[in-house]
Order: C-alpha cells, then structure tokens, then sequence
C-alpha cells in the first residue's frame, strides 16, 4: 500500500526495510555516528542499527547536538536512509538540511498522518518517493 | 505557503554579503520553510551549541561560514565544548580529538561568538530580557528561555544557532508565536509531602516524569511553590528537555506567562490533566537510576548538569561543611567559568578543593573524558546527568538528592533518604 505525507520535511528517495522505534530517541546521546548503533540505555531499542533503514518514530526528543549528530551520520555513512515521524523535529531537519549544504547528500524527513502512522510502522520494507509517498510492504 | 524575504533577507540569499552569510540564510530559510513560517523576524541575541565537537562535519561548517570571514550580528554566547581550557589536565581523551574541539572552538570564537563555554547562559550577567527574540541551542536553555525568562526562542538545534547569529534572522514560527506559547496539557502534583516539595531533588524527577508523558504538548505545572527558585526551574526544564522535547512548560504562579492556570493556557481547556502522584515520582527516580547494585564503594560524584549557579555552590559548601570526600571517590561539579570566578571570590574554591571536589569549567563530564573509569557506579543529583551519562560513558548511575551525593560520598558508599518520597 502507498501512504501520502503530511508533509515532507526534507525531499528525496530513499528506500530500506523498516525499523519502527517504541519510544522517541534523542539522536545525541542516543545514537553513535561512528557505528549507527542507538546508545541510549534507557532506550528499549538500545543497541539497534539504524544504518540504512526507514527509520520510523512518533517524534524526536532531547538535545539540540541531534542536528550534529545526524549530519556526522551522514558524512560517514552510517544514517538511516530516511526518518518517518509524526511529528515535526526541526533540530533532525536541519541535520539533514547541513548535510546536503555540505555533502551534497541528505536523509528524506517525511511526515505521516496518526492514522497513517501504524500501516508504517508495522512494515518490514517503505520506498519514499520524491513527493514523500510511502509505498510499504 | 512559500517564504517572505525582505529586500535585505534576499539580498543574504543572493550572496551580497559574500557565500557564508548566503549559505546561513539558505540554512535559516530551508528550516523556516519546514517550519511553515511565513516570513522571518529579526533577534537580539543567539547561544550556539554547534561549538560542541562530534566529528568532522562540524568543522567542516564552521570552517565554511568562517573561511568568508562571517561574523555574527547580535551577541552571542557559546556553549559547553569537549575541553575544559582552564583544567586542562583533566582531560583523558585522545590528543587529535582534543585538537578538533580546540579547531573548532576557535572558529566560532573567529566568528565573533563570547568564549562563555556554558550550557546555562541564563546565568550570565547578560541574559534576555521578557519578550526578546533570541535564537538558542542546547535543549535546557532553550526551556529556561522560553519558561522562566519569557525570552522567545523556538527549539533550535546546531548549525541553524549560528545561522541565524550570522543572519540576525530567525523563522517567524514556533515558540516565537503566541498561540504556540500556551499551555496544553496540565501535571497537577497531589500529596506530595512538604518536604520534598521544598527540596530539590523534586524539580528534576518532576520533569523528568513531565517530559516523558508531555509528548509533543507545552505542559502546565500545578502545585509548585509560587517562589520556586531559579535552580530548580533550571533542573526541572533540563530533565524535561532530556526525557522528552518539550521546549516551554510553565509553572503556575511561578513563570511569567502563567500567573493562573487559565492565562497558561490561553483560556483553552487542556488536551489532559495527569495528576502526580508520589508514587508517580518514586517510579521516574527509580527509572533515573541504572545501577542494579549499590552495595559496593561509590565510584564518583557529579553535580552541575546543567552548569551549577552561585546559589547552588553555596549550598554544597554548606552541605560538606568540614568534611572530607571519601579516598577513591572522584567528586566533579561542572559550572562555567563566570561562576567560577564568583566561587572564588567567595573563597569556596578553596574550601572545596581541600575536601577533595574538582571544579570542571567550559564543558561537562558526560560529554568528554574526565572522570576515571567507574567500575562500580556514579552518583548524580541531574536527571539529565543520569539520563545521559550510561550511554556517553557506559557507566552505571544512582541518582540522589544533593544531600544524598554529598553523604554519599563522605561515606564512600551509596546514602539514600527515602522517607521525603513516601506519600504524605
């Protein structure tokens, strides 16, 4: 099934299998750019990977060093290969915005409605296309 | 609705001012479009996190706004890096890594940023004043600015800091706004004994428990003391800002946009109303702590996360009196070097030096390594410390009251006073 975005924070394709978060993740102090792994103990999903997946979560929360943190990410490789929220995180936007100022690459921020939300977050695959529609399986 | 620029914002854009103040405004514009804000509005002020180092990409920005010679236009303080200048040799990390955080912090000190090196700003002489628009970094700043200060700042994280200092521009949306500045959803605290509600170690947990169930909401306290001091707004705002996203709570009868609990919120009725309980309190302290097992030695003490205010050295001065911390207990009190300079005055360097605690200026010790490795587990009366500190340092925590840190570390083993927590 394809979903629509409620709004598509940062634009562009991405595809990957589906790694849905429990609770919000704060990306500093929560996750290691270096190994991709989620760092943070109180985190019921510690010791994850989020190299290379649809990285889908309700919201953000905790530092504003989560910009740095994601653009690091993406410098060496080791982001996800987008973020599905539901609500808006403008510290992880402006991560993704700098990384394609820098780098020239990004990681599609799309936003998806509550009720939109649970097909996401229970797929194993989502394909993002340039209009922020989610196609997943 | 696309973007309004003023004649002087496109003129930024069109790289008039040279290509670092054109790719600031390129970064403040494309934040602002994702915020959906319909223009930009000028700001007095800005405190840049972006200063702290987490590999190559920040200097490669900074080195990008900095090589065109940009200079902020509004005065700007910088926050926490990874290097205490002033205790240098407290540092254990590697050499190259200090010598990144050193590059970078002198390329926003080339941009014309203050060498403040702290996390809480507000401490400064030089703070917002009611109504000001500033553009803040660092997640419990941004709460004490908007909450206790009534300054206007949305929740701004690195790059775009120094973007709008650079541009004096910052998107018309958010926390700025009025109708986004009200409260939505109420935390009524209920039989909770007058003695935790007159302690400190209530504001950390409270906002801790606060910003975990707050959800994308400004949450409304109710049942604080109307004179809740600075320091426990401070605590109670970094927990909030650590455990959730929140950016702005208000306390009513104690912040300035909350005299009642309708102004607070704006004369809407709230979305929820969570009554908090002791027992609801006890469960977010319990959660603040990962050691599973305190029976043996105390490892190390840390105070100051945030940076620790005049008001609270005074009161650990008064707490160790003329006590020794135990041998094999580090003892840490992160503070900026401002306040340092006020415990020296005082004579209280001196006095804590001698009963065995380490001041630690310009940076923290759960973002770079200072602390010796804790094999058994820390003590911390922060929850943001607590929150933090496993996964930056793969150590165990206790979190206690400033009380409990204290005779905890005087006694070399974990002291707990639990009977403040029971139900009244």
């Amino acid at each position: 099934m394809t979903v629509a975005a409620a709004q598509v924070v940062v634009a562009g394709e991405a595809r990957g299998p589906v790694l849905s978060l429990d609770e919000p993740l704060s990306f500093w102090g929560g996750l290691s750019a270096e190994s991709g792994l989620v760092t943070d103990e109180h985190h019921p999903q510690t010791g994850a990977c989020l190299t290379g997946v649809v990285l889908v979560m309700r919201a953000a929360r905790g530092s504003s060093s989560a910009s740095s943190v994601l653009a690091e990410a993406v410098r060496l490789g080791t982001a996800p290969a987008a973020i599905v929220m539901i609500h808006p995180d403008e510290i992880l936007a402006t991560g993704a915005i700098v990384a394609d100022e820098l780098y020239g690459r990004t990681v599609p921020i799309v936003l998806v409605s509550e009720s939109d939300y649970p097909a996401v977050a229970a797929a194993t695959h989502a394909v993002i296309a340039a209009d922020g529609s989610i196609t997943v399986s | 609705m696309p973007l309004l620029l003023t004649d002087a914002d496109a003129a930024m854009l069109a790289g008039d001012h040279g290509p670092a103040t054109a790719m600031a405004m390129r970064v403040v514009s494309r934040v602002a479009e994702t915020m959906g804000a319909a223009e930009l509005l000028s700001i007095e002020g800005a405190h840049i996190d972006s200063c702290l180092y987490h590999g190559q990409s920040g200097i490669d920005f900074a080195a990008a706004l900095a090589a065109d010679n940009a200079r902020v236009r509004v005065p700007t303080s910088l926050n926490v890096s990874s290097l205490d200048l002033l205790h240098p040799d407290l540092y254990r990390g590697d050499q190259e890594t200090a010598r990144q955080s050193r590059e970078l912090m002198q390329l926003y000190e080339d941009m014309g940023c203050q060498p403040t090196w702290t996390c809480a700003p507000y401490q400064l002489d030089d703070r917002p004043s009611f109504g000001q628009h500033v553009a803040w970094a660092e997640s419990n700043a941004i709460v004490f600015a908007n909450s206790v200060l009534g300054a206007r700042t949305h929740r701004y994280g690195d790059f775009i800091d120094i973007c709008a200092a650079i541009t004096g521009r910052a998107p018309a949306a958010g926390f700025h706004l009025d109708e986004h500045r009200r409260g939505e959803i109420v935390f009524r605290l209920t039989g909770v004994r007058d003695e935790l509600l007159d302690h400190d170690a209530l504001a950390p947990v409270l906002g801790y428990l606060v910003g975990h169930r707050a959800g994308p909401h400004v949450p409304v306290i109710e049942g604080l003391a109307p004179d809740t001091a600075e320091h426990r707004l401070k605590a109670l705002g970094a927990a909030c800002a650590s455990s959730g996203s929140v950016a702005m709570f208000h306390a009513v009868g104690t912040t300035p946009e909350a005299p009642t609990l309708d102004t607070a919120l704006g004369g809407r009725p709230p979305v929820d109303t969570i009554t908090i309980t002791p027992a609801d309190l006890r469960q977010a302290r319990d959660e603040l702590s990962t050691a599973s097992d305190t029976t043996g030695p105390l490892g190390a003490v840390s105070l100051g996360t945030p940076h620790y205010a005049v008001g609270e050295f005074a009161r650990l001065v008064d707490a160790l009196g003329e006590r020794r911390v135990a041998p094999g207990v580090e003892f840490f009190v992160n503070t900026s070097r401002d306040v340092l300079n006020e415990v020296r005055l005082r004579g209280w360097e001196r006095e804590l030096t001698a009963a065995g605690v380490q001041i630690v200026t310009d940076t923290c010790t759960y973002i770079t390594p200072i602390m010796a490795d804790v094999q058994t587990y820390a003590m911390t009366d922060s929850a943001k410390w607590a929150h933090y500190a496993p996964g930056n340092l793969g150590i165990d925590v206790a979190f206690g009251s400033v009380d409990d840190c204290v005779e905890s570390a005087i006694a070399g083993h974990l002291v707990f006073d639990d009977e403040m927590w029971s139900d009244r």
